[in-house]
């Protein structure tokens, strides 16, 4: 076990380095990086040249990545263009996407896998195409649809929520803006549960935990769900940086000041220091959060043991 | 494409592990409900898994009623005048936001140009990027991971360590990163971006193909008899690898038509005066309250050429699939 850990975090080392770069490039490179540092004017040509050297921007860009991520492993993240700390920007920011994050993942599993449990076990009945076709739609209504119209129906029409979240952004504001958040994964975690319990039905060990006589709740949870989750719990595991990094949309419709709304605002507004600090933490919460999901493996299977 | 939504997680989830097979197929939508054998007369030629295919999609009324709703899609994107009369660029500000009237089923939306109009011609962009990115990402996914899964080695490691790369990053975030700085007012830059995040699945699913497929016997047969290496992968292989890539990739230009919409939501997409489902959902959000049929139409064509693409691969993988037979 120890060795596979090692094993993954040394694999984990080239993609971090090749996606922070990627976002470097892309942010830095095709960017201006000191154009949203004079307002809506261009800068005069001596104070970008003055800006430039003062953010090193006059060295090639391998050492500006490199000082960079020296800067990062450090705690420093850079100045925002309104002189606030990124990690400032970062400890308002991300507890709320967080909160958001937790809100969809919890809608993912206890909806989810609640339904698909319920239609793989009766497959093929009204209640299995029912769920099925409902997946198929929220699959295909992009989440920005799905967030206007809930914001419309249950905030405007019907006054159930606020339309929108305040800065505090408590756990009873995002339960819809969670659900919005989820509704996709939320349906691919349904049909993938589906799939998996329908399969594993038909195995030997289940019906041997039926022949010998177990209760049919304990043949379900003991021994259906824990064979057949494993594919789900990767999926959910893959999908939390997916979220966090999706949440984007969902935080601009209801006017979330997480992640999503510090990142659009540092792109608006070309700050780079902003964007590349975010993504990189994201990036980040990706591989862990795989990593996490590979290690689960072992608990969730007996079979599987990593030397 | 990675959206999460990318696209479809359990295949993208694949690679991560190593340490199980995700190749549960998770959208059987119809079961199969295929009788005894039906005309399988033993003087009857062996079919091909295309004829076989086909035969199956022509009875699946999931595939018919997606490719009607795809055939009347092209349709209107090719001759949008044959539906819609009127310029959707044609606005008069006196009647912003009014309602359904004779004429304009669908009302106006806030600058006052016509909805329905709109609509229709929204139809061609959407269709247009989606088309063109599927086409992008399968050629150079299949070519790549094909080429990665025949020869292995060095160059499958470092392809497979790129899409890992690719993989971690975020398909909004960094469609918002990468193209806030385009000023190209055209499809090109979007359809751009998303072969460039989009490769990577169908890479991966290519890669897995072909190496499923390159150790059948009748490939060492040729490779035995003396076959080169582009002809062993044109005739022997690449026939019997693609059809996981068409699967992926038909659902996957749904996805990416969402996307699309998505990225022109977010404002970094297309941006007007191009006519995009997206633009216009985006331009009468603040008006749900007064007009929401301004939102509606153009939300609900997005939402039914977004089902239909993903219909169409899931019947074309009921076809494909040889574990359902």
């Amino acid at each position: 076990m120890g060795r596979y850990v090692v094993r993954r975090l040394l694999q984990m080392i080239p993609v971090f380095i090749g996606a922070t770069l990627l976002i470097f490039l892309m942010v830095n490179v095709m960017g201006d990086p000191i154009a949203g540092l004079c307002g809506d004017r261009q800068c005069d040509p001596a104070t970008a040249a003055q800006l430039e050297k003062e953010f090193g921007l006059d060295k090639p860009v391998w050492q500006q990545y490199l000082t960079y991520m020296g800067n990062v492993f450090t705690g420093d993240f850079g100045t925002a263009f309104n002189g606030q700390e990124v990690t400032e920007l970062m400890s308002t920011a991300f507890p709320v996407t967080i909160r958001l994050t937790i809100v969809a993942i919890l809608f993912e599993i206890v909806i989810g896998i609640t339904l698909g449990v319920v239609t793989g076990l009766r497959r093929g009945r009204p209640v299995d195409t029912g769920v099925l076709l409902v997946t198929l739609v929220v699959i295909s209504v992009p989440t920005f649809v799905t967030g206007l119209l809930l914001q419309l129906l249950l905030g405007v029409e019907w006054g159930w929520i606020k339309p929108s979240v305040s800065t505090d952004a408590t756990f009873d504001e995002l339960i819809v803006p969670g659900l919005v958040l989820a509704s996709v994964s939320l349906a691919y975690v349904t049909r993938l549960t589906r799939t998996s319990i329908a399969e594993n039905k038909r195995s030997d060990y289940v019906r041997t935990a039926v022949a010998k006589g177990l209760p049919q709740r304990r043949v379900i949870t003991r021994h259906l769900l824990r064979n057949s989750l494993i594919p789900v719990v990767t999926f959910i595991g893959t999908d939390i940086g997916a979220l966090m990094g999706g949440a984007i949309v969902t935080e601009r419709i209801f006017n979330i000041h997480g992640v999503g709304y510090q990142l659009y605002q540092g792109i608006l507004r070309q700050n780079t220091q902003t964007v590349v600090g975010f993504v990189t933490v994201l990036v980040l919460v990706f591989l862990v959060a795989n990593l996490l999901v590979d290690l689960l493996y072992a608990v969730l299977d007996p079979r599987i043991r990593y030397a | 494409m990675p959206e999460q939504p990318d696209d479809d997680g359990a295949i993208a989830a694949t690679g991560m592990g190593g340490a199980m097979d995700l190749a549960t197929s998770e959208g059987e939508t119809l079961e199969k409900t295929r009788g005894g054998p039906e005309g399988a007369g033993p003087q009857e030629k062996p079919r091909s898994l295309w004829s076989d295919a086909w035969r199956d999609l022509r009875r699946n009324p999931v595939f018919i009623i997606s490719g009607l709703i795809i055939l009347f899609l092209v349709f209107i994107s090719l001759w949008p005048s044959a539906i819609a009369s009127g310029s959707p660029l044609k606005c008069d500000l006196a009647k912003a936001q009014q309602g359904s009237q004779p004429g304009h089923p669908f009302g106006f939306n806030g600058q006052g140009c016509d909805v329905y109009t709109r609509t229709v011609y929204g139809a061609r962009t959407s269709v247009t990027v989606g088309v063109c990115a599927t086409l992008g990402v399968a050629l150079l996914g299949s070519v790549l991971g094909g080429l990665a899964g025949f020869f292995g080695g060095a160059s499958d490691s470092v392809l497979s360590r790129i899409t890992d790369i690719f993989f971690a990053i975020p398909v909004v975030l960094g469609g918002l990163v990468l193209l806030s700085v385009v000023t190209n007012n055209s499809i090109w830059p979007v359809i751009g971006f998303m072969v460039l995040l989009g490769w990577p699945q169908i890479s991966r699913i290519a890669r897995g193909s072909v190496i499923t497929v390159k150790q059948n016997d009748f490939v060492q047969a040729a490779r035995a008899l003396g076959a080169s290496n582009s002809r062993m992968l044109l005739r022997h292989i690449a026939p019997n690898a693609v059809a996981p890539v068409i699967v992926v990739a038909t659902i996957a230009l749904g996805t990416y038509i969402a996307l699309e919409a998505t990225l022109s939501y977010l404002g970094v997409g297309l941006k007007p005066p191009s006519v995009s489902w997206g633009i216009d959902i985006s331009a009468a959000s603040p008006y749900i309250r007064n007009a929401p049929h301004a939102l509606l139409w153009p939300s609900g064509a997005l939402a039914i050429t977004v089902l239909a693409f993903i219909m169409l691969g899931d019947a074309v993988r009921d076809a494909l699939d040889p574990k359902l037979r």
